[in-house]
């Protein structure tokens, strides 16, 4: 038909009227016995079956078996109350008229004890969890009317928990990283030389961890340093400035052992082992006695060092 | 059983989008056009195959004889079904002897409402209509099924641009590009492109008996097996993988009794065809769907009737000797009819 002969609506546009068919307060269907048994069972949060004469246990019931066209038997089996996926699909846009407002997997569930499967939605939080063999059981409804959404959806067995795990402790930092704090929030690194070993180990300690000799000489070291090595960190950390940002062993001139830092100031992809870096101190006024007096290492541009010759004049670490 | 023919087929260019046409006008080309193609007027039996809930009003089908034009009274009748369960019937009818010649059609507006929801409906109304299981989603269930049996997705993809690619070649059939690569799921395992498209189309087959087809049609399509099965409806009752209804239909229409040149299958969900073609015995060398199938063009109530319109075509012109065309119907193909015809 040519559309210049199209009726026109009121807006210029073409004619439409809504239209809605419906049975104002839903339809009454009568359930027969079979049907009617299987609801009934249901409101009082039963699964129930029939057996077929062939020994089969339908679940739902039907009135006849479907594979001989014979009445079932009178015989009704409780099963379940769990079941077993046998097929599903995955709904990642439920629509009005499904029975959960979020995504949801559709089944085919062989409850146990039954032979055949029964329809019905299965809420798993995630498409990931739904898979052929999965144990799932009824969540049933509060009030109950003889429905089959009295069950308002399957939900996966109990297979893992979330143990909720928080503790709280004070901690004083003991008398040697107290000293070296103290240093800190002056804007000054403190290291102990050992008097057997002739290493300064940083932050200060009142022993030596390789020959228990006391240390009792302590050694300023500077605020610049090598990067030995360093990982580059993907996850955000309200430390960092940014994401990825890189961590790193940094090697202050006049230590011997590292120091792990942020490494600020320089594209993560920039940063390499022998890379000479500076700290970066909060301004006076906002230090404590904590190691956040250091926002992280910045690069000072000096070539690089190389390490393995340094290791070397060291005499190894 | 007495030779009955398809002599003559015609069908809408259809649309995925509401042209604005009564079903009425929507049928009236196609039976103008088989009409013109047979000449003949009149006929012996008239069956008709649509769904009243696809225009939600109560005996719509009715007025879509205001295209045939039923006075003087004719012999009509009709099928809440796929018009081509109205042609089982009228070959049924013509099986009597005393009439020679039957008009068949189907017709389909689903642009008018959300066909895959109002699929619900046709459900047991107990135990899966108040779950809200829409069409889809019970299709996406067989797809699962399949997959797991043994089943790829690959050859879902295969099958939607195959189908999309005759459907352009088609005249008839929508416009559709091949698919996305990125396409996201609809419903898991399902991707828009694997379901037929909403549209909207009708089409019109005549059939004819014995001398009758040869004065109406130089080559007809001689309907040398014809047959329709089911599967239990609720789907925990049957193996959704592998339809014993489909396979049945095939064996009693003899589909395996020689070579298959052309199948048109019903495909409303890309992973019913390799399903169809595993149940209903389809040959490696046979051409499936040269017209794109319903996943190019799917008017509901016309596109089982269209299938063996198309399978008929082309025993009509030559191209095929012998060709199949399938139907289906209710949940996961739980329905299917199998015509096989010959020249």
């Amino acid at each position: 038909m040519p559309s210049e002969q199209d009726a026109a609506g009121p807006s210029g546009g073409p004619l439409v009227a809504e239209h809605t068919l419906e049975f104002p307060g839903g339809y009454t269907r009568t359930t027969g016995p079979v049907i009617g048994r299987f609801l009934t069972e249901l409101r009082d949060g039963r699964v129930v079956g029939v057996r077929t004469a062939a020994g089969r246990v339908l679940v739902p019931p039907l009135e006849y078996d479907p594979d001989t066209g014979e009445p079932v038997t009178g015989e009704y089996v409780e099963v379940g109350p769990a079941g077993t996926v046998t097929t599903w699909s995955w709904v990642h846009a439920p629509r009005p008229g499904h029975p959960l407002d979020r995504p949801f997997a559709w089944a085919l569930i062989r409850m146990d004890g039954a032979d055949t499967d029964l329809v019905h939605a299965v809420d798993a939080g995630n498409v990931k969890a739904m898979r052929p063999g999965l144990r799932v059981r009824p969540r049933w409804r509060a009030e109950r009317t003889g429905h089959i959404t009295d069950i308002a959806c399957f939900v996966p067995e109990v297979t893992k928990i979330v143990a909720p795990i928080r503790t709280a402790y004070r901690l004083r930092p003991g008398r040697s990283l107290g000293r070296f704090l103290e240093g800190v929030r002056d804007g000054i690194l403190l290291g102990g030389r050992c008097p057997d070993c002739d290493k300064v180990y940083l932050p200060y300690r009142i022993s030596c961890p390789a020959c228990g000799a006391a240390v009792d000489e302590e050694v300023r070291v500077a605020d610049t340093g090598t990067v030995t090595t360093f990982a580059i960190n993907n996850l955000p950390d309200p430390r960092a400035p940014q994401v990825p940002f890189v961590s790193a062993y940094i090697l202050l001139d006049g230590a011997d052992t590292e120091l792990i830092g942020l490494v600020g100031g320089v594209p993560a992809d920039r940063v390499r082992q022998g890379m000479r870096v500076r700290a970066v101190w909060l301004p006076p006024e906002e230090r404590t006695t904590a190691m956040t007096n250091i926002r992280w290492f910045e690069p000072t541009g000096e070539p690089d060092v190389d390490l393995d010759a340094g290791r070397d004049a060291q005499g190894g670490a | 059983m007495r030779e009955v023919a398809v002599v003559a087929f015609a069908q809408t260019r259809h649309s995925a989008v509401d042209e604005g046409l009564s079903e009425p006008e929507l049928l009236l080309p196609v039976i103008r056009a088989v009409r013109e193609s047979t000449g003949l007027r009149s006929f012996g039996f008239t069956c008709s195959g649509s769904c009243d809930y696809l225009a939600g009003a109560p005996f719509s089908f009715v007025s879509a004889l205001d295209a045939i034009g039923a006075w003087p009274p004719i012999s009509e009748s009709h099928v809440e079904m796929d018009g081509a369960w109205a042609l089982y019937e009228a070959w049924v009818r013509l099986q009597h002897g005393d009439i020679d010649t039957a008009l068949v059609y189907g017709f389909g507006k689903s642009t008018q409402t959300d066909p895959y929801e109002l699929m619900t409906l046709q459900l047991d109304p107990y135990y899966l209509a108040p779950l809200g299981l829409d069409e889809i989603s019970y299709a996406a269930l067989q797809a699962r099924a399949w997959l797991d049996a043994g089943g790829d997705e690959k050859t879902m993809r295969e099958v939607v641009r195959r189908s999309r690619a005759a459907g352009r070649a088609n005249p008839d059939a929508l416009d559709l590009p091949d698919p996305p690569g990125d396409e996201s799921h609809l419903v898991e395992p399902l991707r828009p492109s694997d379901v037929a498209p909403v549209t909207d189309g009708a089409a019109a087959v005549v059939l004819a008996a014995g001398d009758r087809a040869r004065e109406l049609c130089e080559r007809p399509a001689w309907i040398t097996g014809i047959a329709h099965r089911i599967d239990p409806h609720y789907l925990g009752m049957r193996n959704l993988a592998r339809p014993a209804s489909a396979a049945d239909a095939a064996r009693a229409a003899g589909a395996g009794k020689g070579a298959i040149d052309v199948a048109e299958l019903h495909v409303r969900y890309s992973h019913e065809e390799p399903i169809l073609r595993e149940a209903l015995g389809i040959p490696d060398g046979t051409v499936v769907n040269p017209s794109g199938g319903p996943l190019a063009a799917n008017p509901i109530m016309a596109a089982g009737l269209i299938r063996i319109g198309e399978a008929a075509r082309r025993v009509m012109s030559g191209a095929a000797v012998r060709a199949l065309g399938h139907a289906t119907s209710g949940p996961c193909l739980q329905h299917n009819l199998v015509t096989v015809m010959e020249g």
